[in-house]
C-alpha cells in the first residue's frame, strides 16, 4: 500500500524535483486484451483485441518519456495503463516502488495525487457546467485534502502558474479558446503536485502558434516543479522536441526504444526509419526545372494490420521491405544493440554490418 | 493563355445574430493549370470558406457573396446554381477533410462514384461501374474489381480517403480543392496521400488548391503558397520565397512555432502569443497587431489603425501585408531564423509572465 505523506500542494516550490537517475515508473510485460465477445444471452469469448502485448518501460525521474505510434498500435491504451484508468490483463506497472497492477479503485486513490494525466480534447474533458474554480480545485475536494489559504487562493496560483488570468476562476469553459482549456486541464492535473504525469496528446486538438506555447509551458512546469512526463503523442516532430526517451509502437509492442538524438538520428528499426521519412519537412524542394523534386522518403504499403489478428512472428513483417523467412517464424526479441538503443528487429538498419546502401531505395 | 482560376476582391460574409462575420475578406490570387496552390492558416481563418465559395457551396446559405471567382473566364459567383451544379464535380472537385462522414454509409463506394461519374456524362451503368473500378486501381486500392461493391465502413481510413480521391477524378475536374485532406491520417498513409496526389496531377494537369495547417504538407506540394489570417491575405508567393524570405510577422510565428525535425533541436520554440481574433471582432487597422511582436517598429499607433495593403516587396509576386519596411522585415526575420527567441517567449525564470490571458468575449 502506498504511503499517506503528501507534500502541501501549491506552497512548496521544487522541491520535488528527485535524485537523477532513479527509476519512477517501470512496467513490466504489460499486456491489455479486450476480449470480443458473441453472443447475447450465451456470451462467449471468440477472440482479442491485442491492444497491448507485452511492453516493457521505465520512466527515470524528472524525464520525459515520448511515446509514438500511428493510431491503434496501443499507446493510449498503454498510457491509461499506467495510470491505471484502466486495468492490465497481465504484466506488472510498479510507480515510486509500489505495485499498482491489480490496486482496486479505493486503493489506487490515495497514489492518484501522484499520478495524474493530460487529455487529448480540452473541449470534452472539462465539464462545461462547471466553473474553471470548480474544474481546478476539484481535485483538492475530491481528495479531502485541506490546503493552507484556502482552495480559492491554491486555485488562483495554479491559474496564473499555467499563464491564464486568476480573476477568471468564476469562468466556464465556453468562455475560453483551445489553447486556454488546455492550460485549465493542465492547471487541474498539477493542482495535487503529482510526481508523474501522463499526457495523452497533448496538443493536437491545438492550433500550430497555440500548440508551441503549450509545449512551451510544460517544459517550464518540468524545470520548475520537476515533473516527470509520459507523453503520447503521433506527432513525430513534437515528441522529439519535448522527450528525452523515445518509444515507438507498433501494433502493442515496443519496436524500438531509446534516447531521443540516438533515435531520430540513427533509426534502427525499419519501421522507425519508414516513419521518420514519412514525416512531412517544412523546407520546399527546388523547383528550378519547374517539376518539384520528390522527397526521398520510403513508402510503406498498405495500412496497419488489424490487432485483432495481428501478423504472426515479427508484426511488421506484412509491411516491411527486408522482411525474410525468419521475421515470419521467430519474433525478434527487443534487444539492446548498443547501450541504451533497443530494437526489436531481425534486420536493423544503420548498423555497422547493415550499411546504408541496405536502406530501400525510395518508391 | 488566361490562368484557369481567378479569384479578385472575393468577400463572402455571414450575417448572424451576434453581428457580421468576415470569414473571408478581400482575397484574390490567380492559379494556372498544372499548378498547387497551398492555402494554410489556423483554424478560423477562412480557409475553408474560401474553398467552399469557389466549388459554389454557399449558394442557398446565408452567406454573401462580393467579388469574382472566375473559372476558365466564367464568373462563378453571378452564374446560376444550376450552372455551378454542372461545372461542379465535372471541371472542379474537391476532397473532403473527414472521408467517413463524407462518404455516405448506406450505399457502396462504387455506386457513389458511378453515380458522380453518370450526373455529368451520359453513360450505361456498366460503362461507369468500368470506369469506377479503373479510377479506384488507379489511385492504389487492391483488387478493385472486389473492392467496389463494398461499403464505406469496410474501408480503412486511408483508403477512403483514396475513394474520396478517385470520385473526384471521375471526370478529370481541371481544378481539383483539397481541404485538409491529410488531416484524419496516419503520417505514413499521408505520405502515401500526398504521393498519389501529386502523381495524379501530374498524370492529369489538373491545378490543385491544397487547404492545410501542416506547413509540412504544403511544402512537399505547393508551389505557390497564400497565408490566411483572420479572412485576410497575409502573405503571399512562391514556396521558396514563403519558406526561404517570410515578410510577415504572422508567418515568421507559424515557421518559428513549429518544432522542426530537420534541423537541430532548439531550446525553445517561439509561439505567437495570444489567440486567433474572433471573425465578427476583426481588430482594426492590420488584424494580426494584437499578437505582433512588432508594432512598436513600425512607429505611432498606425498598426492599430491603418489597414495594410498587401505591398510586392523585394520579388516581384512575393506580396506581404505589413506595415514594416523591407530592411526591418529583413533583419528580424534574420534574428528569428538564427534562432534568437523573443523577450516574452524566453522561459519564465527569465522574465516573469506576464500572465494576460486573451480570454474570449463571453457569447
Amino acid at each position: 500500500m502506498s504511503e499517506q505523506t503528501q507534500t502541501p500542494p501549491v506552497s512548496d516550490t521544487g522541491q520535488v524535483a528527485g535524485r537523477n537517475g532513479d527509476t519512477l515508473l517501470e512496467a513490466t510485460d504489460l499486456v491489455r486484451h479486450f476480449p470480443v465477445t458473441r453472443g447475447v444471452v450465451f456470451r462467449r469469448k471468440v477472440g482479442a483485441v491485442r491492444a497491448v502485448d507485452g511492453i516493457n518501460l521505465s520512466v527515470t525521474r524528472g524525464q520525459t518519456l515520448g511515446l509514438v505510434g500511428e493510431s491503434g498500435c496501443g499507446k493510449t491504451t498503454t498510457g491509461r495503463l499506467l495510470v491505471r484508468l484502466d486495468e492490465p490483463t497481465g504484466g506488472q506497472i510498479v510507480i515510486d516502488g509500489h505495485d499498482v497492477t491489480h490496486l482496486r479503485q479505493g486503493q489506487m486513490r490515495p497514489l492518484r495525487r501522484e499520478i495524474q494525466m493530460i487529455f487529448q480534447d480540452p473541449y470534452s474533458s472539462l465539464n462545461p457546467r462547471h466553473t474553471v474554480g470548480g474544474i481546478v480545485g476539484a481535485p483538492f475536494r475530491l481528495q479531502k485534502v485541506k490546503v493552507p489559504g484556502g482552495v480559492k487562493r491554491n486555485v488562483q496560483e495554479l491559474l496564473e502558474l499555467v499563464g491564464l488570468n486568476p480573476e477568471h476562476y468564476n469562468r466556464y469553459p465556453h468562455e475560453f479558446s483551445g489553447g486556454q482549456r488546455q492550460r485549465i486541464g493542465i492547471a487541474r492535473t498539477l493542482a495535487l503536485r503529482p510526481k508523474l504525469i501522463v499526457a495523452d496528446e497533448p496538443v493536437s486538438a491545438l492550433d500550430v502558434s497555440i500548440q508551441a506555447q503549450v509545449i512551451n509551458l510544460l517544459e517550464d512546469l518540468q524545470d520548475e516543479l520537476g515533473l516527470t512526463y509520459v507523453v503520447i503523442a503521433h506527432d513525430l516532430s513534437v515528441v522529439r522536441h519535448i522527450s528525452d526517451r523515445v518509444a515507438v509502437m507498433y501494433l502493442g509492442k515496443i519496436v524500438e526504444i531509446a534516447d531521443r538524438d540516438k533515435l531520430y538520428a540513427k533509426p534502427r528499426h525499419p519501421y522507425t526509419v519508414a516513419l521518420l521519412s514519412a514525416v512531412p519537412v517544412p523546407e520546399p524542394l527546388s523547383s528550378v526545372t519547374g517539376q518539384r523534386e520528390r522527397r526521398q522518403r520510403i513508402r510503406l504499403e498498405g495500412d496497419v494490420p488489424s490487432p485483432l489478428l495481428p501478423p504472426p512472428a515479427c508484426r511488421f513483417h506484412t509491411r516491411c521491405w527486408k522482411a525474410q523467412q525468419i521475421c515470419r517464424t521467430t519474433e525478434p526479441p527487443l534487444a539492446e544493440l548498443i547501450p541504451g538503443h533497443q530494437v526489436a528487429c531481425h534486420f536493423p538498419e544503420n548498423t555497422p554490418e547493415n550499411t546504408p546502401e541496405n536502406t530501400p531505395q525510395p518508391a | 493563355m488566361a490562368p484557369l482560376l481567378e479569384v479578385d476582391d472575393l468577400r463572402i460574409h455571414f450575417r448572424t445574430d451576434d453581428g457580421l462575420v468576415r470569414a473571408v475578406d478581400g482575397i484574390s490570387f490567380d492559379l494556372e493549370r498544372g499548378r498547387t496552390l497551398g492555402i494554410v492558416g489556423e483554424s478560423g481563418s477562412g480557409k475553408s470558406v474560401t474553398s467552399l465559395g469557389i466549388m459554389g457551396l454557399h449558394q442557398g446559405t446565408k452567406a454573401e457573396i462580393t467579388g469574382h471567382i472566375r473559372l476558365d473566364g466564367e464568373d462563378l459567383v453571378t452564374a446560376t446554381p444550376t450552372r455551378v451544379r454542372e461545372l461542379r464535380g465535372s471541371k472542379m472537385a474537391m476532397i473532403f477533410q473527414d472521408p467517413l462522414s463524407s462518404l455516405h454509409p448506406y450505399y457502396t463506394v462504387g455506386n457513389q462514384i458511378i453515380e458522380a461519374y453518370r450526373v455529368h456524362n451520359q453513360v450505361s451503368k456498366q460503362v461507369a461501374r468500368k470506369h469506377a473500378i479503373d479510377l479506384l486501381g488507379r489511385v492504389g486500392i487492391p483488387t478493385p474489381q472486389s473492392r467496389v461493391d463494398d461499403y464505406p465502413h469496410q474501408f480503412s481510413g486511408g483508403m477512403r480517403q483514396r475513394a474520396m480521391i478517385a470520385m473526384a477524378l471521375s471526370c478529370d475536374p481541371e481544378l481539383l480543392i483539397a481541404d485538409e485532406p491529410t488531416t484524419a491520417l496516419d503520417v505514413t498513409v499521408q505520405a502515401q496521400i500526398l504521393d498519389l496526389i501529386s502523381d495524379l496531377q501530374s498524370e492529369f494537369g489538373s491545378a490543385v488548391i491544397m487547404i492545410t495547417h501542416d506547413l509540412g504538407v504544403v511544402a512537399e506540394l505547393s508551389d505557390d503558397i497564400l497565408v490566411m489570417y483572420a479572412g485576410r491575405m497575409a502573405e503571399y508567393g512562391s514556396a521558396e520565397d514563403i519558406f526561404g524570405r517570410p515578410d510577415h510577422p504572422y508567418t515568421w510565428g507559424l515557421l518559428s512555432s513549429m518544432p522542426r525535425m530537420d534541423r537541430e533541436k532548439t531550446t525553445r520554440l517561439v509561439p505567437i502569443p495570444g489567440t486567433p481574433p474572433s471573425l465578427i471582432r476583426v481588430p482594426p487597422g492590420c488584424p494580426f497587431h494584437p499578437r505582433c511582436r512588432y508594432t512598436e517598429l513600425v512607429g505611432g499607433r498606425r498598426c492599430e489603425t491603418e489597414v495594410p495593403p498587401l505591398r510586392e516587396a523585394v520579388t516581384p509576386g512575393h506580396a506581404a501585408a505589413c506595415h514594416l519596411t523591407t530592411e526591418q522585415r529583413t533583419r528580424q526575420w534574420a534574428d528569428l531564423a538564427a534562432g534568437q527567441v523573443p523577450d516574452d517567449a524566453k522561459p519564465p525564470a527569465a522574465d516573469e509572465a506576464t500572465g494576460e490571458p486573451e480570454a474570449r468575449e463571453p457569447a
